[in-house]
């Protein structure tokens, strides 16, 4: 596990230098909160600590990874724990989840914080390495700063607010590819790169941390049918490069589809549940209300993988014949 | 030429048997006392026929088969008769054993046995010969060998399949028989031939073993009945559907034998045995077996009486102060054992001591974070994370039913790669025996 944690330093680093003290704040914040909760829980089981198997210090990475820059940290330590309670330690720990752990802390924030948790900011701002974004440190329960007139002053040319995702669904505004790959535009504070996620991603895979079928599924069926969408409409739906390259995509189909736990096992199975969760991905982009669809794609995939896992197990050696006999 | 193909999945682990691999089979002395259990094999166990205090001669039948499916035992060293008791077993509980003690002179030399035509001899006549030299699969099975040579009812064998795969870690016995006993191997393969009618006779080797295969083809020479091939190295490719899938590319049916598909599978040093023992009509009383590990000073391939307990067989070994862990078998497949007063038996293919470096027990077990990496190695495509949770939820009549638990033949490659350390096929053994007692009950109940 603690290699995948190295594998997502430098996703954690690209942000801290596009978005600044916050994004370090933010990660630190999460990582912290899951790692505490774990502990209290495991204490509370009566049960050693399960702190040191490294997983849950991923969860934490993951859930303010996906989270935009400036969200307010103490929602941040509440996202964490629900993460790691809800997540994880209600259902028995590491082995147990049903769900990914980091997302179902993030589907809480969504439901509970839905306007800071769309309240994007400009990467590349000025003094982003000595000011935090005003909505970080907003108090418990007190309304977050209004953004506006901080992100008209830090902000520095090209660099919007919004994030392409936004700009495509809202104002029909397709961001370049390229800025986009190398990630040097608005987003959740570690979804930006999908140049850097896909190196440390490749990583895990040549160290066979990573099954390489999930992400290779999702990305795939993302592509073939955003490329579907584009084809049938392309003034309206933007091209399969840009489905693969914005949001969150990258992030999830490498590091939170692949989460182990809540992925099927058998090898027809991860294909089947990679391609589902591609598919929903674009679905709920174009024709849902939401510019962003991977975490519920994710967390759709999630909940049926045990089901594809029953469908698909494998044809036992030697009984091959009866299978065809009985077709 | 054979459609073969590598079969799919299972593992790569070290060899190691480069310890071995070159040293020639040389003979162990006599213990002060040989322990011959009575059930050395799968089946009925052997009536013993000598009383406490009588003198037999090396060679002598000592019990007889206890029904069709058993096999009797030979007295592996001249002596006298101390007593039979129980003894341990390596399964860890206690069996009946006859206890000999050789004579301090005993030879090594057989004076028992005369010899007898085979090529005069009906297959019936040969199905017996082979049973009254109580050979059973040295493979590690111990399954007797007269039982595969009797063809199944309604059933066709036209094919002996040699197995000289060997792909157990460290084991290098069967190796250096076919360098060694060529000649032995060859004619025991020819015997099973004419008592099973079979048309041919193809001998598997895996490709680590060139000397092997160089061997078995200079002593076939411009014989066409039997042929060599050398399959990929890969564990467990001496299993036997693994090897039938390798060379035919066919699928030995789930629950099925080789015979289903027209094969017969032995071990090559049961055929060497067997190809000895047999002209002479003599007993089986010794075998090879590779004693090796990290903490022996002579490590060796030791042609070994049976009945030797393993304490002395380390002694001669030299066993250093540095063994942690004494495993019967190989690595994959073996079980560590309890007590050195266990004897040598049939099926024992080698002795792996393990040095206190090598062993890391008490390491904790994770739980399963369904990975699937146990899914992607097993040979047989069962889903052994599956079954490994029914384990744990004592639902092992579902493991039998839903999930082909029978099937498994208890390979380890699963555990092998569980990243969690679950000894997932330590479960699955469990689960088959606790399967056994539960149909054992309901017949009792049933027959109330």
């Amino acid at each position: 596990m603690r290699n995948v944690v190295y594998a997502l330093l430098p996703v954690c680093a690209f942000s801290v230098w596009l978005f600044g003290v916050s994004a370090l704040a933010l990660i630190v914040t999460a990582a912290a909160a899951s790692v505490l909760t774990e502990h209290l829980f495991s204490k509370l089981a009566n049960r050693p600590s399960s702190v040191k198997d490294f997983s849950v210090v991923i969860t934490g990475l993951l859930l303010a990874l996906t989270l935009p820059p400036g969200f307010p940290l103490w929602m941040t330590a509440v996202g964490g724990f629900i993460a790691v309670a809800l997540g994880k330690m209600l259902f028995g720990g590491l082995g147990f989840n049903i769900f990914n752990p980091a997302l179902v802390g993030r589907a809480f924030l969504q439901a509970a914080f839905p306007v800071a948790i769309t309240s994007y900011t400009p990467a590349m701002a000025r003094d982003r390495f000595s000011e935090f974004i005003p909505t970080t440190l907003a108090l418990p329960f007190m309304q977050p700063a209004a953004l506006t007139e901080w992100i008209a002053r830090v902000r520095v040319d090209a660099f919007s607010g919004a994030t392409p995702l936004m700009q495509q669904k809202f104002d029909h505004v397709t961001t370049e590819i390229l800025p986009l790959f190398l990630g040097k535009v608005s987003g959740s504070a570690g979804e930006t790169s999908a140049l850097l996620i896909l190196l440390c991603g490749a990583y895990l895979i040549a160290r066979n941390f990573m099954d390489w079928r999930i992400p290779a599924a999702m990305l795939l069926s993302a592509f073939l049918a955003g490329g579907a969408f584009h084809l049938a409409s392309p003034a309206q739906y933007p091209n399969p490069f840009f489905v693969l390259f914005s949001g969150g995509l990258m992030l999830g189909a490498l590091f939170m589809a692949t989460d182990m736990v809540a992925s099927p096992v058998t090898p027809l199975g991860v294909w089947i549940y990679g391609a589902l969760m591609g598919l929903v991905t674009v679905i709920i982009r174009f024709l849902g209300g939401l510019p962003e669809g991977v975490m519920y794609a994710i967390l759709l995939g999630n909940a049926v993988s045990p089901m594809i896992d029953n469908l698909t197990q494998p044809r036992v050696f030697g009984t091959r014949k009866k299978a065809e006999a009985k077709s | 030429m054979l459609n073969g193909r590598r079969f799919s999945r299972g593992v790569h682990p070290p060899e190691s048997k480069e310890q071995t691999s070159h040293l020639p089979i040389r003979r162990l002395p006599f213990a002060p006392v040989l322990i011959v259990p009575l059930s050395q094999h799968t089946g009925a166990p052997a009536v013993a026929i000598v009383r406490e205090g009588q003198e037999v001669v090396r060679g002598e039948p000592i019990a007889k088969a206890g029904g069709f499916v058993s096999v009797p035992m030979h007295a592996p060293a001249t002596g006298r008769i101390e007593k039979i008791a129980l003894a341990p077993s390596a399964r860890g509980d206690l069996a009946k054993a006859v206890y000999l003690k050789p004579y301090p002179s005993a030879s090594q030399e057989i004076l028992y046995g005369a010899p007898q035509d085979i090529e005069q001899m009906t297959p019936e006549q040969i199905v017996h010969a082979v049973q009254e030299t109580g050979v059973v699969g040295l493979g590690g099975a111990a399954f007797p060998t007269h039982i595969k040579m009797k063809v199944p009812e309604g059933k066709k064998v036209d094919t002996v399949l040699v197995n000289g795969c060997e792909c157990e870690p460290y084991l290098t016995t069967d190796h250096r028989v076919m360098v060694e006993q060529a000649g032995e191997v060859l004619h025991g393969a020819r015997i099973a031939m004419k008592a099973l009618d079979a048309r041919r006779a193809i001998v598997g080797v895996e490709d680590n073993k060139p000397d092997a295969v160089e061997a078995l083809r200079t002593a076939i020479g411009a014989a066409t009945d039997i042929t060599v091939e050398a399959v990929p190295t890969r564990y467990p490719q001496g299993a036997e559907k693994m090897l039938i899938q390798a060379l035919f590319g066919r699928e030995v049916p789930s629950g099925g034998l080789p015979g289903d598909i027209g094969v017969a599978v032995f071990n090559v040093a049961t055929l060497a045995q067997i190809g000895d023992l047999l002209p002479r009509h003599q007993g089986l009383i010794e075998r090879v077996v590779t004693i090796t590990g990290p903490a022996l000073s002579k490590p060796g391939n030791y042609l070994t009486a049976l009945g030797t307990p393993l304490r002395w067989a380390l002694e001669q070994a030299g066993c250093t102060d540095e063994a942690a862990s004494v495993i019967l078998g190989g690595p994959m497949m073996g079980s560590a054992i309890g007590t050195l007063d266990v004897p040598i038996t049939k099926g024992v293919t080698g002795i792996l001591v393990l040095a206190r470096r090598d062993v890391k027990n008490h390491r904790p077990i994770h739980p399963c974070i369904r990975c699937g990496a146990c899914v992607d190695v097993c040979p047989l495509y069962l889903n052994p994370s599956r079954l490994g949770m029914l384990a744990r939820k004592e639902r092992y009549e579902e493991m039998e039913t839903e999930f082909h638990l029978n099937d498994c033949f208890e390979c380890g490659c699963c555990s092998y790669v569980c990243p969690s350390r679950i000894p997932l096929v330590q479960y699955f053994r469990i689960s088959k025996q606790m399967n056994r007692e539960r149909k054992a009950r309901e017949r009792a109940h049933s027959n109330a």
